[in-house]
């Protein structure tokens, strides 16, 4: 009986409440009584911020969408540090879990402040199709970003109909694009890297290496002054293989785990301790590169949009398809880690390519990435060259994929060539880089833990924690 | 009294624990253990390498009984962990010293 009562009077106070503002509102909007005064607006504030749109006012309701899409994409790939966290995690050994996932916190955390800092000015120096003395193509050093909102940078105006958001959007956008280019390298060295050496390479690999190369593409930079400019859409090569070549350098600077390789050339395997995770992180990772790949086409023109996702989406299914098919015909067995990476090569195979290629091409792009992939994760291991995630195959390999598959399939003015020149460019760079700073590293501070701390797991070792308390 | 130890396939749990139970063997404990006697490992393969496994994993059951109820229940433990196949397990017996119920002291057969 009480609580009748009592739900009684509840719904007598929503309702008042409900009632209460339309009557409110009704008054507002009530004609003036004198006919000197204009008719108010019920739009007013909405129509001032039109106003402030200048001459963009007619474009406004596209451009907020856009930057809207912006947004979600740039959510969306800070996702895939939430993707790489839980594979990486899931691949390693139960003893090194908190080393991986707190290298992976600090990637994020570094990446997006140091391209606050000097990243993404250094990333866009400026428009050379616009002002061709701006700067010299390769490189020049920019300052810590200010209010992107000012001059003009919260308009279309900003960046008409190729870059649709504000500079704001333009800067969270790219920021989290240059962790993921990081956090590639993270997962390579796992299991055996010095945690504290491995912060200094990925500030700098991040800070200052990441900037540079991409400004010689996104930034319009040389590789954009060639006759046939290089293409990469989202980043097979700027991202991708610029990561996994910077993540080859390093392993091979580093070394195997311990034991890893015998000396009459066998292979022992240190398998994955967690599979779901593994499996959570790849699907993370997926549903991430929608933000990735779709919000690379800046804008939310619905064409292009639904194209990049289509192509994207074809391209993952049929690369767990191909790394399925190579891994149960030629190893023997089904095995799960394959087809995971095989979504993920798949992914970085239509990375460059996504908007000017065809639901095909998609399919074929996507196939061959799973299948390489596959050959490529066994080939480095045969070469002891030991990758606890396979992120040079997946993200170098494939990455290199992805950027030719532009001039074999691509709609439009591409060049092998010039594809070539850009791999080349990037890859090298990102390697030749990170084999020097790495190699420093080793020759002062080291870059290895020590057997021991090796043997008996970094979390212990190096953090004092157990992942997995008591178990 | 004596602790019958009896090392299992991990999916007869149930069973054992069931059979014991018809006896009058109310407690036990369990453990994950792992082991091999003359059953091989197996192979599995990771990225394309193979390796073999040989420490497999099996239960520990562990039962204190009186002498009079040790040959049932050695003969329950191995009726219903039994498959025929290679890897069944063993059954040991061991003696013990001394029991005792933690809650009110009893010692002795009355503490089991």
């Amino acid at each position: 009986m009480k609580f009748t009562l009592l739900k009684l009077l509840l719904a007598l106070a929503c309702g008042m409440f409900t009632l209460t503002p339309a009557v409110t509102a009704q008054d507002e909007s009530a004609p003036p009584a004198t006919a000197e005064e204009a008719p108010e607006d019920p739009i007013a504030d909405y129509n001032a911020l039109l106003k402030d749109q200048g001459e963009y006012a007619g474009a406004y309701d596209f451009f907020t969408i856009s930057m809207l899409w912006t947004c979600i994409a740039a959510a969306m790939v800070f996702i895939m540090h939430l993707g790489f966290a839980t594979l990486e995690s899931g691949l390693c050994q139960k003893k090194n879990v908190i080393n991986v996932l707190f290298k992976n916190v600090f990637i994020i955390s570094i990446g997006i402040v140091s391209y606050a800092f000097i990243g993404f000015t250094t990333h866009y120096p400026g428009d050379l199709n616009v002002d061709p003395d701006a700067w010299n193509g390769w490189l020049k050093f920019g300052g810590m970003i200010g209010d992107l909102n000012a001059d003009g940078g919260n308009n279309w105006g900003y960046g008409g109909l190729a870059l649709c958001m504000t500079g704001f959007g333009d800067f969270i956008f790219q920021a989290m694009f240059a962790a993921t280019g990081a956090t590639i390298v993270s997962g390579a060295v796992a299991e055996r890297v010095k945690l504290s050496s491995f912060m200094i390479f990925a500030t700098l690999f991040v800070a200052i290496a990441y900037p540079i190369a991409g400004s010689w593409h996104w930034g319009t930079g040389v590789l954009n002054q060639m006759e046939v400019p290089f293409k990469d859409f989202a980043g097979s090569t700027v991202v991708h293989a610029f990561g996994g070549f910077g993540a080859l350098a390093c392993v091979m600077v580093l070394g195997p785990r311990k034991g890893k390789y015998g000396k009459d050339g066998s292979i022992k395997p240190i398998p994955a301790h967690n599979f779901p995770l593994a499996a959570i992180g790849v699907f993370l990772l997926m549903f991430g590169w929608y933000g990735f790949n779709g919000g690379s086409v800046l804008s939310a023109e619905p064409g292009a949009l639904g194209l990049v996702f289509t192509t994207t989406t074809l391209a993952a299914c049929t690369g767990a398809l191909g790394a399925i098919a190579a891994a149960w015909l030629w190893l023997k067995k089904p095995d799960l880690s394959m087809a995971l990476n095989g979504i993920l090569a798949g992914l970085v195979g239509i990375t460059a390519n996504a908007d000017v290629v065809s639901v095909a091409d998609a399919l074929i792009i996507g196939l061959v990435s799973g299948v390489i992939v596959v050959f490529s994760i066994v080939a480095l291991d045969r070469a002891k060259i030991d990758d606890p995630v396979g992120a040079i195959s997946v993200h170098g390999i494939c990455g290199i994929w992805g950027t030719i598959a532009v001039a074999i399939f691509g709609e439009g003015d591409f060049s092998m060539a010039s594809q070539i020149k850009g791999v080349l460019l990037v890859g090298g760079f990102a390697f030749v880089f990170s084999y020097i700073v790495f190699s420093a590293l080793k020759a002062t501070l080291g870059v290895r833990a020590s057997e021991e701390e090796e043997s008996r797991g970094l979390d212990i070792t190096e953090h004092g924690q157990e992942a997995y308390y008591g178990e | 009294m004596k602790l019958v130890k009896a090392i299992i396939k991990p999916f007869k749990l149930e069973e054992v624990k069931e059979a014991l139970s018809e006896i009058g063997v109310e407690g036990m404990t369990v453990s994950e253990v792992k082991g091999f006697g003359r059953q091989k490992g197996h192979t599995e393969i990771y990225r394309g390498s193979e390796y073999t496994v040989d420490f497999l994993p099996k239960v520990k059951v562990e039962i204190i009984v009186n002498d009079d109820l040790v040959s049932k229940t050695v003969e329950v433990v191995s009726g219903a962990a039994k498959t025929g196949k290679i890897g069944d397990g063993k059954v040991f017996v061991l003696p013990v010293e001394e029991a005792v119920r933690i809650r009110t002291g009893e010692s002795g057969p009355e503490a089991l």
